[in-house]
């Protein structure tokens, strides 16, 4: 449940969502509860556990149950009803049955409106809406881009170049979306939708040439309304003491409206081509999200590489050794083979000696 | 961090020209300066951003400067506001 309050623009309400109105005399409602009640307990006349600032949803059931119902009964049941301070009831499948209600609307002069769609489809779209118009949304200071299909917001500090980087993002085939403000809006708690403020759409400020428009310098294709921020990449001036991520195996991220996104720190210096390293962190980053991580496999690479060198010298260390032994057997052998010969030569020459005195 | 509340006095609000000498002057310093009107900031080194803020005569907004020369730029960019941006720049 949403506590903040939301205030719905009654035209745009009806517009979105294909809406007769049937009582309305107000241009916009406040919405404290963006979930929806179907009243069919309420008609019934259980009030104990009542969602009255939800937008109150009527369909088939509920009108087939109040004509059920003796018609004092059913009169009573929704003056009873429409006493309660909810924002807004719709009436679904453009059922004539609404007019059930007109008396009670105007009564305590409340919202009644009707919609032609089924009530399931129309709730779904109800919801849809209801989250657009009431996501939050901030606002930062930034180039919002979309790279190769990826969206990248690009921050830093004023005068790092920016906007540089992305006028030649833009010659390269990349979209601006917007320059210096960028509105960032949150959907379904994990979707960041980025878009720029109205007037300043397609604008861009270059220092040295002023402010330019980059629809018309380059084209149709050169922009684009709105894109999903996949990435973050701050610029910031290069510090010889900041350690710079040189494998890319620890992922940053940063924090917008409750949802992670990947942030690469890149540092600026001359001679650096930003264009070509956002294009590069973009593709990466769509890479990452596919499951193929570069750093990742070129590190267990380099660890496979290590442990197949230090098997082949263990290897090469035992046949040494191996070596070692068999040559140190074969000449404890030869020893032996010629100590004996030694032997037998002198006990041959004693014999012969001996042979002699005799 | 400092912020300072100023009103602005001169007949054309921020338009263009005084954003333009604005941003100038907030260039100047090291600092972060922000500028904000109701619930809306900008980035008072950015024309874009100050402009669309669109201040008129009246309105009150909020300076903020973070940095190590964040005194003076306050000082400064008041005393720019309070001289109606040196010249009456809305002829």
């Amino acid at each position: 449940m949403n506590e903040k309050k939301h205030i719905i623009d009654v035209e745009d309400f009806c517009d979105e969502l294909n809406l007769q109105r049937l009582h309305c005399d107000v241009s916009e409602f406040t919405l404290l509860d963006t979930g929806i009640n179907r009243p069919g307990l309420q008609f019934h006349g259980y009030y104990e556990y009542f969602d009255e600032k939800r937008i109150q949803i009527v369909g088939k059931v509920e009108i087939s149950y109040l004509m059920s119902l003796p018609a004092d009964v059913r009169a009573k049941r929704i003056d009873e009803f429409f006493r309660c301070d909810f924002p807004c009831l719709i009436v679904c499948w453009d059922l004539s049955d609404a007019d059930l209600f007109l008396e009670a609307a105007v009564k305590y002069n409340r919202i009644l409106l009707r919609a032609k769609e089924k009530t399931s489809t129309f709730i779904y779209h109800l919801m849809d809406y209801i989250d657009l118009v009431t996501a939050p949304s901030t606002t930062m200071h930034g180039v919002l881009v979309e790279v190769h299909g990826v969206g990248v917001l690009i921050t830093g500090a004023s005068g790092i170049g920016k906007s540089e980087t992305a006028i030649e993002l833009i010659q390269r085939g990349s979209n601006l979306i917007a320059d210096d403000m960028v509105d960032i809006a949150c959907y379904h708690g994990r979707t960041l939708i980025g878009t720029a403020p109205e007037m300043l759409r397609y604008y861009m400020e270059v220092r040295g040439i002023g402010i330019i428009d980059v629809s018309t310098l380059y084209g149709a294709k050169s922009v684009k309304q709105a894109v999903e921020i996949d990435l973050m990449i701050k610029l910031e001036n290069w510090n010889d003491k900041s350690p710079y991520d040189r494998l890319g195996l620890d992922e940053e991220t940063t924090d917008i409206l409750g949802v992670q996104i990947p942030l690469v720190t890149v540092p600026v210096s001359s001679g650096r081509n930003l264009a070509i390293i956002i294009e590069t962190a973009a593709i990466n980053a769509r890479m990452k999200a596919l499951g193929i991580r570069s750093a990742e496999i070129f590190c267990d690479s380099v660890t496979r590489n290590n442990q197949e060198l230090y098997e082949q010298a263990e290897q090469k260390k035992q046949k040494t050794e191996q070596e070692q032994i068999t040559r140190k057997e074969r000449e404890h052998e030869e020893e032996l083979a010629d100590r004996a010969e030694t032997l037998a030569q002198s006990e041959e020459f004693n014999d012969q000696e001996t042979e002699k005195k005799q | 961090m400092i912020t300072k509340e100023i009103t602005l006095n001169n007949r054309s609000g921020l338009h263009a020209k005084p954003a333009s000498t604005f941003v100038r002057a907030a260039n100047k310093f090291h600092s972060e300066i922000f500028i904000s009107k109701d619930s809306v900031k900008a980035n008072a080194k950015s024309i874009m951003g100050v402009i669309i803020l669109a201040v008129q005569q009246g309105d009150t907004i909020v300076l903020e400067a973070e940095g190590d020369d964040e005194q003076e730029a306050i000082e400064s960019l008041t005393e720019l506001i309070d001289s109606k941006f040196g010249i009456e720049a809305e002829a």
